[in-house]
């Protein structure tokens, strides 16, 4: 990237640069004529000027324009029209002029805004590219939200500037000039005047303005310190107070203080400073106009007509400038920020352009692995990697084991590219792996992280994130679609952007890993995967818990409904076990809260709705009908004074309330207040508020969850008879807030897990409450609908960086997404620190299994976190301290580690 | 079963005896109720402890990892608390703990177990007490073992 913007716009937009000042200087013309017609309006029909005989015509659009060699041309013979017809002609001309103009304005504008555009486009591509090219260690330096707001925020102004780097001096200048140029024509001694003050302005304006930038950027400058001394201050208090220095801090602080009043101050008086003596030179020139040119105007040396045209001119003068003079400053402005931006993202070692090339096809590695003297260092120069030489062939399963020091993780990162050699070589076959393509190394060697990172989207685009290299075909587009897909591939191009179509198919079917028959299928490789790595509990987990309209899936909600009957007879004739109260119309569901036994349904978003439908008209005369809402009164006032009791005066009890979402610490003080205002049995002299108050608070009880012995069968039976009052009385449009418990339907809001049990149990962690999820998870095997819920588990959303998974979950994911791909070289670098030892076991022994049993010479390499793993591996290479001290089977390994007490099986 | 009738078991847990009641009902509603089957395993060794449990009733095995399998090396009687080494240790689990009998147990987290021993003394001089017994017989087995090697 060039060092100064100026240059880099021109070498950018060159093309358009000239051709859009082709066209301001062509709108010159109308621009310039049309500060003459004024006068000629004023003089000629007005005043009278050439009409003083009646009936007297005047030429109207006479064009005889003097050609060299030629001489004379009469193009246009012109229209004789009188006084009237000549002021009606030459204001229309007046109008077609300001119309011409603010077309010409529009073009240009459009134009520049167009290039601004592109270039912050390309700008912002070329930033990006370079992201993607930087060699790792960059990467520790550059922290991702300052690259993230120079892409995004810094580079901004820099597009809006392109337009006017080089139009706007010259369009300015132009009409300045052309301005001045009218003035001088219509009286040598003003336009003199006007130019000098006009040059006073411009020289000295833009001096004093770069000052004005200066002292803003010293205060941007102190402002950052004073921030990282507060900082400081805070990080240290603990020492500030211990050692008695605050009256220092308090002295430093003061001083920083007024050192920013200094330059804040200064800036002030230079802002106004200049302010004032740019409006005083703007005021000036009129003032000597009036007194100047009324003088001369009066000694009859200037026509009143001269006067008002230059005093129109004038008007034109200094908004040209002072938007000149603008301009510079901005131009002063993006220059300095296109250099701190560029300054950032210029690195001497990036990655070549070639070695990132788009590949289509699957090529090789040209040989085995090769290290030869191989050095690594960490970012501050610590010797990871001390002069190793090792060659890992095809067909290799190796374990890395760490003595002591790093070498053995540096050692599968160098692999993986993510450190660099400081020195010797790391190759495969005889090309270095920095030089190959990516598109070889980065398909041909699959490296592990032990965090590697997920992409927000679904769990199985992660998944298959490993096999999009390079576009597919792409899709089928024709009309209104195949134009816009024209037009941004044409801009893209425009823009110095890659044409490469997102749309396309980017999976690479040829680099999935074959499945048992040898053929290369997506949803094989991700089922085996998944299998290899333990997830596919876990995925199917996900999908018990996704939610499926029926809408959009009916068969598969239909068949849902069956389960739900097949193993709700199950468990009634004890075939199952499974503890589940079923949803029954008639009865009360002691598992569920009683809002729940209440509404008898699900809702899309409980927590705004559920207050919504309980304080409604209908619900609130159905409650006090019954009686229920004393029985609930009574309820909530037990369920406060019992939880008022248990958290006593203890604020650290709030962990009390972490099962009751309803209730927070802040509602403690107003509780308490409550339950001294209302008795039990009070319904009728308590307050509207206090008695909504108990009775939300009742909603959410459950008898096995909060044990308090309030409920009681009246209450049971009392919930059951209003709850059918609810569901005949309800307004329709409270009643379509709730998914009624139907045993035939299949429940939008609730979870698939949900309406297959169609009923309540307690998820306890015990074998009891597992026999809940196996009795679904039965029942779905059964029914043939494993595989289908798994998918649904696939589509779930993962979150930003996978969050939504647990550590041990995305490391298994991890290694899930590699297994997917088709690789000479699998490398997992602590890849599943975070997974229980054993768990840990069988997955590495099952991975080494898959990848063995495929048979095409692929080799896996696991730097261990666990070292009794080692066993599983026919070749351990040790490290310590950066140099390898043993490489070999186990026993070999064994032997020669026997003093380092390192356990290996 | 309410909240009281599980504090009246509490109170009957020798670790507990002394404790104030307004600590035990709070222990009891932060607590979970689980029931084990016989034979099912309530935590594994080796597995990282977050809670302790509070035996109701039933009494459980310890076994812990040998070289031909696990090895039943002890049995804890009912109203005991078992798996609190880990918790106060932060630590895994040192050993494996099976539901002899069908059993009911209450979970108790880490931080409220530990809430409870700050604040109520007694309970922590009695699990002290407990401890303190329990090393005592340990060393006396290291010393009936040695005894044994040595001969």
């Amino acid at each position: 990237m060039d060092k100064s913007l100026t240059r880099y716009i021109w070498t950018h937009t060159r093309r358009e640069q000239i051709w859009v000042l082709a066209v301001v200087l062509l709108s010159m013309i109308p621009y310039y004529l049309s500060f003459d017609l004024p006068k000629q309006i004023v003089n000629g029909p007005i005043q009278g000027m050439g009409f003083t005989e009646p009936g007297a015509t005047q030429r109207f659009l006479h064009w005889a324009p003097d050609i060299p060699l030629i001489g004379k041309v009469e193009l246009f013979p012109g229209l004789d029209l009188d006084r009237m017809g000549m002021l009606i002609a030459l204001s229309l001309t007046f109008l077609g002029l300001v119309v011409v103009n603010g077309v010409f304005k529009l073009y240009i504008n459009t134009f520049k805004g167009r290039m601004g555009e592109r270039l912050l486009r390309r700008i912002r591509y070329e930033l990006v590219d370079r992201l993607l090219r930087f060699p790792p260690a960059q990467f520790r330096r550059l922290k991702p939200a300052e690259a993230a707001s120079m892409i995004k925020d810094e580079v901004e102004p820099l597009g809006g500037f392109t337009g006017d780097a080089f139009v706007q001096p010259l369009m300015l200048g132009g009409q300045a000039l052309a301005a001045l140029l009218f003035i001088l024509m219509q009286s040598l001694w003003l336009g003199a005047l006007a130019g000098g003050i006009a040059a006073v302005q411009g020289l000295i304006i833009p001096r004093m303005r770069r000052r004005l930038i200066a002292l803003g950027r010293e205060r941007q400058l102190t402002a950052r310190q004073l921030s990282g001394r507060v900082n400081e201050i805070m990080d240290g208090i603990v020492t500030v107070h211990a050692l008695d220095t605050t009256n220092l801090e308090r002295a430093d602080l003061s001083r920083r203080l007024g050192e920013i009043f200094r330059i804040r101050y200064d800036l002030y008086q230079w802002k106004f400073m200049v302010k004032f003596l740019n409006n005083f030179l703007a005021q000036v020139t009129p003032f000597v106009f009036y007194l100047l040119g009324g003088w001369l105007t009066i000694r009859g040396t200037l026509d009143v007509g001269q006067l008002v045209a230059v005093i129109n001119a004038y008007k034109e003068l200094p908004g040209p400038l002072k938007e000149l003079i603008d301009w510079d400053q901005a131009r002063q402005d993006v220059e300095v920020k296109y250099e701190q931006v560029v300054e950032q993202f210029r690195v001497d070692e990036l990655i070549p352009e070639t070695v990132q090339r788009v590949m289509p096809g699957l090529a090789r590695l040209p040989g085995p692995l090769n290290a030869s003297s191989l050095v690594l260092r960490d970012d501050s120069g610590n010797l990871l990697l001390d002069h190793t030489t090792l060659h890992i062939g095809r067909s290799e399963t190796v374990a890395l084991v760490d003595d002591h020091g790093g070498g053995a993780e540096a050692f599968a990162a160098a692999i993986g590219r993510a450190i660099w050699p400081a020195s010797g070589k790391l190759a495969a076959g005889d090309v270095s792996l920095l030089e190959l393509p990516e598109g070889v190394a980065g398909r041909q060697i699959t490296y592990v992280p032990a965090e590697g990172y997920f992409f927000y989207g679904s769990l199985l685009d992660n998944l298959l994130y490993g096999l999009r290299h390079a576009p597919g075909p792409s899709p089928r587009r024709s009309g209104a679609t195949a134009r816009q897909f024209q037009w941004c591939q044409t801009e893209a191009r425009a823009a110095g952007n890659p044409p490469l179509d997102m749309d396309a198919d980017w999976l690479d079917v040829e680099s999935v890993a074959p499945n048992a028959r040898g053929a290369h299928d997506i949803p094989d490789a991700v089922m085996a995967a998944l299998s290899v790595t333990e997830m596919q509990d876990d995925i199917l987990g996900l999908g018990l818990m996704s939610h499926v309209d029926p809408l959009e899936k009916p068969d598969l909600t239909r068949r849902l409904v069956e389960i739900r009957h097949a193993l709700r007879a199950g468990i009634d004739a004890g075939r199952i076990d499974a503890h589940v109260v079923p949803f029954e119309r008639d009865r009360y569901n002691e598992e569920a809260t009683i809002a729940e036994n209440l509404l008898f349904g699900t809702l899309e978003d409980p927590m705004t709705q559920m207050p919504r439908i309980i304080q409604s008209p209908e619900v609130r005369s159905i409650m006090m009908r019954g009686g229920l809402a004393g029985q609930l009164f009574d309820l909530g006032l037990g369920m406060a004074t019992t939880l008022l009791e248990l958290l006593g005066d203890d604020p650290a009890q709030d962990v009390l309330l972490n099962d009751l979402p309803y209730l927070t610490m802040e509602d403690i003080p107003d509780l308490r207040q409550l339950v001294l205002r209302v008795t039990p049995g009070g319904l009728s002299e308590a307050t509207r508020d206090d008695r909504m108050g108990l009775i939300r608070l009742a909603m959410f009880y459950v008898e096995p969850v909060q044990r308090f012995g309030l409920m009681t069968p009246e209450l049971a039976r009392s919930v059951v008879e209003a709850r059918n009052a609810i569901h005949r009385e309800i307004s329709p449009e409270l009643r379509a807030m709730i998914e009624p418990y139907d045993p035939m339907r299949y429940m939008r809001s609730a979870t698939l897990m949900e309406n297959v049990l169609f009923g309540k149990s307690r998820d306890t962690g015990t074998r009891a409450g597992q026999s809940v999820r196996a009795a679904v998870v039965a029942a779905l095997d059964e029914a043939g609908l494993t595989r289908r819920v798994m998918e649904l588990g696939l589509g779930v959303n993962i979150g930003v960086g996978g969050r939504r998974l647990s550590l041990a979950q995305r490391q298994k994911l991890n290694i899930a997404r590699a297994l997917i791909r088709q690789s000479e070289y699998y490398v997992f670098d602590k890849s599943l620190s975070a997974v229980d030892p054993r768990t840990q076991e069988r997955i590495v022994c099952a991975v080494v299994a898959t990848v063995t049993e495929r048979g095409d010479g692929a080799s896996v390499i696991w730097v261990l976190t666990n070292t009794r793993l080692a066993h599983l591996f026919g070749r351990i290479i040790m490290f310590d301290r950066g140099r390898v001290v043993a490489d070999g089977g186990l026993d070999t390994v064994s032997a020669a580690s026997g003093g380092s007490g390192i356990a290996l099986s | 079963m309410s909240l009281n009738d599980e504090v009246c078991i509490l109170r009957q847990v020798p670790l507990l005896a002394g404790a104030d009641i307004l600590g035990l009902k709070r222990l009891a509603f932060a607590s979970k109720r689980l029931h084990f089957e016989a034979g099912e395993v309530i935590f594994h060794q080796g597995d990282p402890g977050d809670c302790a449990y509070l035996l109701l009733n039933g009494y459980v095995d310890v076994l812990v990892d040998g070289p031909a399998g696990p090895v039943r090396v002890a049995e804890i009687p009912e109203r005991s608390i078992i798996g609190e080494i880990a918790v106060l240790c932060e630590g895994n689990r040192t050993a494996t703990v099976r539901a002899a009998v069908g059993l009911d147990a209450l979970r108790i987290a880490r931080d409220d177990l530990l809430r409870l021993l700050q604040q109520d003394s007694a309970v922590t001089l009695s699990m002290l007490r407990m401890m303190a017994e329990r090393l005592s017989a340990t060393t006396d087995d290291l010393i009936a073992a040695r005894a044994g090697l040595a001969r």
